[in-house]
C-alpha cells in the first residue's frame, strides 16, 4: 500500500465484533421497478431483491459498474428515486421501516438522522448563497439563534477539513476549489448530525492527491464520530479503504458480499474475481488481466438464470436457467454462485 | 532515433490573462514506443496531446515528426495528418451520433484517399472491424445503438483507417467499465504490435499507465517535472510531486 491510511480490510475481527450490535439499516429484499423507456408498458426491475445491514459505525460498501444498481439502491434508502418508482421489500431503520413511513416521517429523517453526499459537489451547492448559509440551513430551520448557528458552521466546515473556517465560510461555492467543495458538502451532511452517511462516489471526480485526503476524513468521521457510512463506487480501491463490509452488484442484484478482507481475498463470485483482477498495481507492473467477454448486463435485458453467466468463465447449463439463490459460504460471506466452492478453493491476491 | 519530438512547446490560453497551460515542454517519443503522460487536472497533459495532433496552436516551440516540423492543423501536410491520430476519453461524444459506423471509416478513407482499400471496401471495413473485435453488424449501426466499450472500439478503428504512425489516446479508457477497460487495453496492446504503433498515453490513472507505457513523463502545472522508465519513474520517483501522486495513489493490496 503506498498511502498512509492504515488498512480497514485487515480488521475482519473488529468488523465481526460490529455485526453483533443490531444494525443501525436493514435492507431485506429490496426492490426498485421503475417504468420503461418513453413511459412503456415494459416495467424494468433496476433493483431485484438486495440485502445487506449497516451496523452503527461500519462503513458498508458498494460497488459495481454501470447498470449495477449501486445508485438506485444508495437512493431508495433515502427515498430519491425518480417519478412512476414503485419500491419492494423492506427497509428497516432503527428496527422500524421506512418504505411504508409516512412521507412526514421520511422527511423528518432526510439530512437529520441520514444526510448523502454526491459525486459532483458543485451540483450540490448553490451557487448563489455563501457555504455558510447552506451548511447552516437545517440548523436555521430547526430555530436555532444566528450566532449559535454561525458558531456550529464554523465548527462543521473546521471538521471537515475547510481550512481557516471563520474567514472561508462567506465564500461563495466557484471560490472553492472542487476538494475544498466536497469538504463544503460533507459540511453540510454533518450539520443535521446524521448517524448514517450516504456517499455516491463522492472522490470520483477528484485528483488522487485530493482524494486520497477526503478518504481519509470519511474514515475520521467513522472512527472518531462514529458515524455509519454506505459508500457507492465504481472502484474497488477506494471501498477496500473505508469499507468494512463490501457488496458486490450486478445487473440489480446482489453477487456476493461480506466482511471487505474476504471479499477481496477469497472472493466467492466469478465477478468479484473479475473485478480484484483488473485493478492494476501502480508501483510495480502488472499484467494487463484477461478481460472479461462482454459489456455489463443492464436490468433492462437481464440474461436468464445467473445474470453474469454470458460472461463468466465458470458457467455451465444450470446457469443459464436456474438463477442462484444467495448463500452464506463462509462466516459473513453471502454468494449467488452456483460453483463459488470451486472459486474459493485457491487464495486469490489481489493485484 | 525518434519518431516524434516536441521541443520547448508552450501553450498559454486567454486574451488579456494569459493562462500559460503548457510551460516549456519537451517529449520524444521513439517508433514504436509508448510513452505514459501522468499528471492530476490542469496540468497540462491533455493541451500536449491537443498540440501534437494541431488541435491547438502552440505560442512557441516545435512538434516534429520524423524529422520534419508540424505547422497548426489546416496547415499541416496530409501526411502527417494522417500519421498522427488521436482517441478521446468519451467514445460517444467523439464520433458524430447521425453517421453509421461504415460511414465514419469510410468518411477517414475519403479525406485520405492513400488509406482507402484498393479492393473491396466492404471486404476492407470487416477487416477493419475485426481487428477491433467488432462483428461486421455493427456497420450499419450508429453510436447510440453501441455500448460505450463498442464506441471505443469504432474510434480506434476510426484512426486505424488512417494508417498512422503514432496514436495519441488521451484518458481512453477512464470512461469506460473496469471489466471494458481491461478488453480495450488489451486491444491497445494487440495493435501496437500489429501495426507497429508509437503511442502517446494520457491518463490520470498511475496504474494503468504502468501497465502499458515504456517510459513515463510527469507533468505538473504545465511543466515536465520526470520522465524517464516506466519501472523506475513509478518503482523508484526522484522528483518530490511524483513521490506524492505515489503516496496518494491507492493500491487495492497493502
Amino acid at each position: 500500500m503506498t498511502t498512509r491510511m492504515p488498512s480497514h480490510a485487515g480488521r475482519t475481527e473488529a468488523a465481526r465484533q460490529v455485526t453483533r450490535q443490531p444494525s443501525l439499516l436493514e435492507v431485506s429484499g429490496l426492490v426498485v421497478d421503475l417504468p420503461g423507456p418513453s413511459g412503456g408498458p415494459e416495467i424494468v426491475r433496476v433493483v431485484d431483491g438486495v440485502s445487506f445491514d449497516v451496523p452503527a459505525a461500519t462503513t458498508v460498501g458498494l460497488i459495481g459498474e454501470s447498470g449495477s444498481g449501486k445508485t438506485m439502491t444508495a437512493n431508495a434508502l433515502i427515498g430519491l428515486l425518480p417519478d412512476g418508482a414503485e419500491t419492494g421489500g423492506e427497509l428497516r431503520w432503527r428496527g422500524a421501516d421506512l418504505l411504508t413511513a409516512t412521507p412526514a416521517r421520511r422527511r423528518a429523517l432526510r439530512g437529520h438522522e441520514i444526510a448523502m453526499i454526491f459525486q459532483d459537489p458543485l451540483a450540490a451547492l448553490n451557487p448563489t448563497q455563501t457555504i455558510a448559509r447552506q451548511v447552516g440551513e437545517i440548523l436555521r430551520r430547526s430555530g436555532r439563534p444566528r450566532d449559535e448557528v454561525r458558531r456550529r458552521v464554523i465548527e462543521l466546515l473546521d471538521r471537515a477539513g475547510v481550512p481557516d473556517p471563520a474567514t472561508r465560510a462567506d465564500s461563495y461555492p466557484h471560490e472553492f476549489s472542487g476538494g475544498l467543495r466536497q469538504r463544503a458538502v460533507i459540511a453540510m451532511a454533518l450539520a443535521g448530525s446524521p448517524a448514517l452517511l450516504l456517499a455516491d462516489e463522492p472522490t470520483t471526480a477528484l485528483d488522487v492527491t485530493v482524494q486520497s485526503r477526503i478518504l481519509r476524513l470519511l474514515r475520521s468521521l467513522q472512527d472518531d464520530d462514529g458515524l455509519a457510512m454506505v459508500l457507492v463506487s465504481h472502484d474497488l480501491r477506494v471501498v477496500a479503504h473505508v469499507a468494512q463490509q463490501t457488496v458486490v452488484m450486478y445487473a440489480g442484484r446482489v453477487a456476493e458480499r461480506g466482511p471487505t478482507n474476504e471479499v477481496l481475498h477469497r472472493p466467492a463470485h466469478p465477478y468479484t474475481r473479475a473485478l480484484v483482477q483488473s485493478v492494476p498495481a501502480v508501483r510495480t507492473r502488472t499484467a494487463i488481466a484477461s478481460p472479461l467477454p462482454g459489456t455489463p448486463a443492464t436490468p433492462a435485458n437481464r440474461p436468464s438464470g445467473c445474470a453474469f453467466h454470458p460472461r463468466c468463465p465458470l458457467a455451465r447449463e444450470r446457469c443459464k436457467v436456474e438463477q442462484p439463490l444467495i448463500r452464506e459460504i463462509a462466516a459473513g460471506q453471502w454468494t449467488a454462485c452456483h460453483y463459488a466452492e470451486e472459486l474459493q478453493g485457491v487464495r486469490h491476491d489481489p493485484a | 532515433m525518434t519518431l516524434l519530438d516536441v521541443r520547448d512547446l508552450r501553450v498559454s490560453f486567454g486574451r488579456r490573462t494569459k493562462v500559460v497551460a503548457v510551460d516549456g515542454v519537451s517529449l520524444a517519443v521513439a517508433p514504436e514506443e509508448t510513452v505514459g503522460l501522468v499528471g492530476e487536472s490542469g496540468s497540462g497533459k491533455t493541451t500536449v496531446a491537443r498540440a501534437v495532433v494541431g488541435l491547438v496552436r502552440p505560442d512557441s516551440g516545435a512538434i516534429v515528426l520524423d524529422g520534419q516540423p508540424l505547422g497548426r492543423i489546416g496547415r499541416r501536410p496530409a501526411v502527417a495528418h494522417r500519421a498522427v491520430q488521436m482517441v478521446f476519453q468519451d467514445p460517444r461524444s467523439s464520433l458524430n451520433p447521425r453517421m453509421t459506423v461504415a460511414s465514419v471509416i469510410d468518411e477517414v478513407w475519403r479525406t485520405h484517399p492513400v488509406t482507402a482499400p484498393d479492393g473491396d471496401r466492404t471486404a476492407a471495413l470487416h477487416r477493419l472491424l475485426d481487428d477491433v473485435g467488432l462483428d461486421a453488424s455493427v456497420a450499419r449501426q450508429r453510436p447510440g445503438e453501441l455500448s460505450g466499450g463498442q464506441c471505443q472500439r469504432v474510434s480506434i478503428a476510426r484512426a486505424l483507417a488512417a494508417k498512422p504512425r503514432l496514436l495519441v489516446c488521451d484518458e481512453a479508457v477512464s470512461a469506460l467499465d473496469v471489466s471494458v477497460q481491461a478488453q480495450v487495453l488489451r486491444l491497445l496492446v494487440d495493435l501496437r504490435e500489429k501495426h507497429h504503433l508509437a503511442m502517446l498515453f494520457i491518463s490520470h490513472d498511475l496504474g494503468v499507465v504502468h501497465q502499458i507505457a515504456d517510459r513515463i513523463a510527469v507533468m505538473r502545472r504545465g511543466e515536465l517535472v520526470e520522465e524517464g522508465p516506466a519501472a523506475d519513474v513509478l518503482g523508484a520517483p526522484q522528483h518530490e510531486y511524483t513521490q506524492s501522486l505515489l503516496e496518494a495513489a491507492l493500491e487495492l493490496n497493502e
